[in-house]
């Protein structure tokens, strides 16, 4: 691809998620020109996958539609994705960025017609599902997808597979010569909404997870419960595809924990409490919720939230951290022990399903990033030392959907202060 | 309870008041990480004999902050610790959870509030007075005394039982009958009760055992 023009005036928005897409139109509106790269080939990160959203119990559908459409409509903002940061040099107001751009084999004049998933026979795990289902080799990610293009999987290029996908394109968009590219741009700010990843649930040895097909994430219950996930809505449990009436929700899995994620997720405990909802919506009165939990932590306005799960019926609580987990091998059911601290009574409970409430890891843990970039304990980023860098949304902070957006705000805001003084000093 | 443990109970009680939290802190080991607990009972349901005891370390760390004393210092669930770690590898706050129900044994213990006739509490005792006696382990002396521990009749009984280990010991020269008179020491007997009785009463100074 052309290199994109930009400038120390430019800001560069790193990830695509509500935060990302947040800081960039915010700083786009104002008129200043903004670079947004993202990682996956479409906008909308993890809030894409989310069924509803709390409290109010709407579908994210909705918001990532106004956005979508503030970004189509300002020429302010330029995308690029399946991009990366590589390296980044120079200073506040003048930053030099090198970007990584992995090739997608499809150019502009995709009309999303859907001729190459129809031809291509091979299948890759579906990312957009955590892997539960899997996707045509040659597929629109989801139906939200912006840009509404399609993706060739790098896997069946130079396959025969791939030249089918070619052969069946009427619009000639299908280019399986594309090659990863670099490129380098200047910029003035750099806003980092990288986000957040669910914590690897495998390493909570004692709840089994990926050795019992009955222990999920609460992501993957998310994606269980949407129309769009590999069930179709229904909830079914991975391990025999029975109904799962009977569902455990386990608090802290990972969090609070200084063997695992040492902070607080905060959004965990109004997340479970909003699955118990979909446990009802989908089996009505024959459903049962119950949350194991250290303390409720209905982060902010969210008690009266938590006040309305309390009067149903179907949800109950248990005031205990699960030891450990173990299958019936029977019927697969797992079963849940531990000592609950309302009494000390012992439990070994089984239940139909049991859902993790997975901590919030930063995504950028691991990866090496600036020096000048200042990370917490947990590796949410704070800053930088020449405050020309900063964190937004969950990369920040764990938070839920609309502190994010909130923090993407402010941290478009200081972006924009960044470019002004830049602007001033040169004009001296 | 000697008239010695009993003024160091006294003191105790009389120190600390009704903050047996603090008591804890100053006087058992790790005591000061008692606080740091959010009961979330991860070390009650990993414990493999959970359910053989009493007072699981949950329990015990909120009986501290409740202020019973007496419940917690005379509870046997601290001498069924078989330190197996599984709590404290699992404590999310990383507590040192074995090392304090091993503190509150001591301390306990040390008040002459242990509970009588508890067996590990018993054989520890008999261990540590068969071992600072000459600075070795005499293994048939304290093998005996086990066994005798009840009496003469059920003595015989259990030594009857165990004939065929003890024989088979003895002939693979890992038992020596001679022990029985008293056995081997360390070279410099007078140096090494020294150093025990150095090291007591560092202990009881920092423990306040001290008159």
């Amino acid at each position: 691809m052309t290199a994109s023009i930009a400038t120390n005036q430019t800001i560069l928005v790193v990830g695509g998620g509500i935060s990302g897409m947040t800081a960039a139109l915010e700083a786009a509106e104002c008129g200043k020109q903004v670079i947004l790269v993202e990682k996956t080939p479409v906008l909308g990160g993890r809030t894409a996958r989310l069924y509803r959203y709390f409290p109010k119990m709407c579908h994210p559908t909705c918001g990532l539609e106004i956005n979508l459409r503030r970004i189509k409509q300002n020429r302010n903002v330029r995308l690029m994705t399946m991009t990366e940061v590589t390296a980044v040099s120079g200073s506040r107001g003048n930053y030099s960025v090198t970007l990584k751009v992995a090739p997608r084999f499809v150019n502009e004049n995709c009309t999303a017609c859907g001729k190459c998933a129809e031809a291509v026979s091979a299948e890759v795990p579906n990312p957009w599902n955590y892997g539960l289902d899997k996707l045509k080799a040659a597929y629109l990610p989801h139906n939200m997808a912006y840009p509404q293009r399609y993706v060739i999987d790098a896997s069946i290029v130079g396959t025969p597979e791939g030249e089918k996908a070619k052969a069946a394109c009427p619009s000639g968009a299908v280019d399986l010569e594309m090659k990863e590219e670099s490129v380098t741009l200047q910029v003035g700010a750099l806003v980092w909404a990288t986000g957040w990843r669910p914590y690897d649930a495998a390493k909570i040895q004692p709840y089994g997870y990926g050795r019992f097909k009955n222990v999920i994430t609460s992501l993957e219950f998310e994606r269980l419960a949407d129309p769009q996930g590999p069930t179709g809505g229904k909830i079914l449990r991975p391990g025999d595809g029975k109904e799962a009436k009977n569902v455990a929700f386990i608090q802290c899995a990972g969090s609070r924990d200084e063997n695992h994620l040492r902070h607080c997720s905060r959004i965990c405990c109004m997340a479970s409490l909003k699955q118990t909802q979909y446990v009802r919506e989908a089996f009505g009165d024959a459903g049962k919720s119950t949350v194991y939990y250290i303390d409720i932590r209905a982060i902010d306005r969210f008690e009266d939230f938590y006040q309305m799960v309390q009067k149903d019926a179907t949800v109950g609580f248990v005031k205990s951290k699960v030891a450990r987990i173990a299958e019936n091998a029977e019927n697969g059911n797992p079963v849940l022990h531990g000592v609950d601290t309302e009494g000390y009574h012992r439990y070994a409970t089984e239940h139909d399903l049991v859902v993790l409430a997975v901590g919030m890891e930063p995504e950028i843990t691991g990866v090496i990033l600036p020096d000048d970039v200042i990370l917490d304990s947990s590796n949410f980023i704070e800053g930088s030392k020449d405050q020309g860098m900063f964190g937004a949304g969950a990369a920040a902070s764990p938070l839920d959907v609309n502190r994010a957006v909130q923090s993407a705000t402010a941290a478009s805001l200081r972006a924009i202060q960044v470019i002004r003084k830049t602007a001033s000093t040169e004009a001296v | 309870m000697t008239i010695n443990q009993n003024a160091a109970n006294q003191a105790a009680v009389e120190r600390y008041r009704n903050n047996f939290l603090k008591e804890v802190e100053a006087n058992v080991e790790e005591g000061h990480m008692v606080k740091m607990c959010m009961q979330c009972g991860v070390c009650a349901g990993s414990c493999p004999l959970g359910n053989a005891w009493e007072h699981s370390p949950q329990k015990i760390f909120m009986m501290i902050r409740a202020g019973k004393r007496a419940e917690v210092l005379g509870s046997d669930s601290m001498f069924m610790c078989t330190s197996c770690y599984n709590c404290m590898v699992r404590c999310p706050r990383q507590l040192p959870i074995t090392h304090i129900m091993h503190g509150l044994a001591n301390y306990a213990h040390r008040l002459g509030l242990a509970p009588k006739g508890q067996p590990t509490r018993d054989f520890a005792t008999l261990f540590w007075n068969n071992a600072i006696k000459r600075g070795r382990v005499n293994e048939l002396m304290l093998t005996l005394r086990h066994y005798f521990r009840g009496g003469l009749v059920s003595g015989i009984k259990e030594a009857m039982g165990m004939q065929s280990i003890g024989l088979g010991l003895l002939l693979a020269k890992r038992l020596n009958p001679m022990e029985i008179f008293g056995g081997h020491g360390v070279k410099d007997l007078k140096g090494f009760h020294a150093i025990i009785a150095k090291a007591k009463e560092i202990e009881d100074r920092k423990k306040g055992f001290t008159a």
